[in-house]
């Protein structure tokens, strides 16, 4: 120390040492570290090695060290997840396996459905069927009481586990339009005067002496019923209603009876667990057009609760 | 001799300097690429996990042209919120066969991590030809080109070899049958034989026509055919819930 004091160059007007670097009679100060640096610098360093030792960090040979708090995400994620779970047992126990009839009629049950299943929907199903279910183009309006494949709560549940038309699942809902025009059974003239049938069905001005009368009994008639009324073994909707699925003016019809429409929606039973399903069917039901089915008719009267 | 007050010597021989700066530089270097050496060490081995098609990776290859990752990624992070929007965490074994991965960090749009199969073929195409027609709160831009324009088929073998390259277990039957499965899983069962398809992927590989124009295989077909097998790999039970301990 003794050498470094004699080298020492001090700054007359500050009292401070200098690092004896001088440029054009300019010379730097050399003022400590402050403080307050060098102690956040230094718990940084302790910090990080406590760190290093309390969660998993150094890759080793068959994978990384541990960590000492046994920390991994995982753990964190069953944990907040269990906690969410806790909160919702007061209603699991008694939703987990109960069946529809009981949900329906009582109020605190049908409730949480109806929660749990409007936020999924959100998440799942207003992306095809929009955010009020109000539907498109192609995909059903869930507010009305036209359903395509039943509409009671089991049905519901059904089409929602195993989704329509999907490749590879045994319980889907599946048939298959044939394309009338493309794989030629019908003419144009005649695909024509099968329009003309279908919106005289939907004016309910159907006769039977329409030149398409003939051509939809022989080959509509089996899916849509000899009324066109629709038939749901097969999801094939009523023609004689005011609702169209994919568009009710001529191109549009010749485009479903040329082409034929096979509408798909995915199955949920592995991408959702068992009780979002089962929220959503009472959530779709609720949407407006659920059917009363062996004794879910109180249903209705539970609605008032819902909506105070 | 203070070795803190000694850096003179160092400051003023510039080939000394330079020679520890290489060195300090080295140290960090190994540091981050030796662990690398020894990925494969930390992917836990899942059932299920296959290399692409050939078509889905026409499709990977059309994501990355268009920069879909800009918007879109595809990790799940082991949070509560992230599980129950998008289901089952992602697993690293789930994107080792991705060069490059496409985990990215940038959400504008959702995560794509499992969107296989949560919506239909119809849904991708009316989508994509025009994101408002059916999601109208959407900012996502058109890709109607990709209906128009034939999927790149013929150099797919030459992906495929690459690929085996860097490690993706491609077979020479896979890379001598490259084109025409992808073709074969454009045209589907009702057009065609997959029986080989079928066996060099499994039985789960979807192949139908996917964007519903017979007579071209498009872009769009290549580009659903991936967005449809992106985490339907791995069979996860959703009805058991998150259970780290039943993927050893």
């Amino acid at each position: 120390m003794s050498e470094d004091n004699i080298n020492k160059d001090m700054d007359k007007v500050s009292g401070v040492e200098t690092t004896g670097h001088e440029w054009d009679g300019l010379k730097e100060l050399n003022n400590p570290l402050p403080r307050w640096w060098v102690w956040v610098f230094l718990v940084s360093c302790i910090w990080g090695v406590w760190y290093m030792i309390a969660y998993p960090a150094w890759p080793v040979a068959g994978g990384a060290t541990k960590g000492t708090s046994g920390y991994t995400q995982f753990k964190e994620l069953t944990q907040s997840q269990s906690e969410i779970i806790a909160r919702q047992a007061v209603y699991l126990e008694s939703f987990e396996g109960t069946d529809f009839n009981t949900i329906m009629n009582d109020s605190a049950l049908y409730a949480f459905a109806y929660a749990g299943g409007k936020a999924a929907f959100k998440d799942n199903c207003a992306t095809c069927h929009g955010s009020g279910a109000e539907g498109s183009k192609g995909y059903p309006n869930l507010n009305d009481d036209d359903w395509l494949w039943g509409g009671t709560v089991g049905d519901i549940y059904t089409t929602l586990q195993h989704g329509i038309r999907v490749e590879g699942n045994y319980d889907t809902r599946l048939s298959q339009m044939p394309a009338f025009g493309k794989d030629e059974i019908l003419n144009r003239e005649e695909i024509n005067q099968t329009i003309d049938y279908v919106l005289a069905l939907h004016n309910a001005s159907a006769t039977e002496n329409m030149a398409g009368h003939t051509i939809f009994q022989n080959n509509c008639a089996s899916c849509h019923g000899a009324n066109g009324k629709g038939l749901r073994e097969f999801g094939a909707p009523n023609l004689a209603d005011a609702i169209w699925l994919y568009g009710g003016n001529r191109a549009d019809i010749y485009e479903s009876i040329f082409n034929a429409r096979s509408g798909m929606m995915p199955a949920w039973k592995n991408r959702l667990d068992e009780n979002t399903i089962r929220q959503l069917s009472v959530y779709v039901h609720e949407l407006g057009g659920g059917e009363a089915s062996v004794a879910d008719a109180n249903a209705k009267a539970v609605r008032p609760l819902l909506e105070e | 001799m203070n070795p803190l007050k000694n850096h003179e010597f160092l400051e003023k021989n510039s080939v000394i300097l330079l020679i520890a700066i290489i060195i300090t530089v080295l140290i960090g270097g190994i540091i981050e690429i030796v662990p690398l050496f020894r990925q494969e060490t930390v992917i836990e081995p899942v059932e299920g996990m296959r290399p692409y098609t050939p078509l889905e990776l026409a499709g990977y290859n059309i994501y990355l042209r268009e920069g879909c990752y800009n918007c879109h990624s595809q990790q799940i992070r082991a949070l509560r919120d992230e599980v129950t929007r998008y289901g089952h965490y992602s697993l690293a074994a789930e994107s080792m066969y991705d060069h490059p991965f496409q985990w990215g960090s940038k959400r504008t749009g959702p995560d794509l991590a499992r969107v296989g199969g949560k919506y239909s073929d119809d849904w991708h195409v009316a989508h994509m030809q025009d994101p408002r027609a059916v999601v109208p709160e959407s900012i996502m831009p058109t890709y109607s080109h990709l209906m128009k324009r034939g999927a790149k088929l013929h150099d797919l073998g030459n992906h495929l070899k690459a690929l085996r390259v860097v490690g993706v277990p491609y077979t020479d039957d896979m890379i001598e049958n490259a084109e025409k499965d992808a073709l074969r899983q454009a045209l589907g069962e009702t057009r065609t034989d997959i029986s080989g398809l079928k066996e060099r992927y499994g039985e789960k590989v979807q192949a139908r026509d996917f964007d519903k124009q017979p007579q071209l295989v498009s872009e769009m077909d290549a580009m659903i055919a991936y967005l449809q097998v992106l985490g339907t790999m791995v069979d996860f039970d959703a009805t058991k819930g998150v259970d780290p301990g039943a993927l050893k």
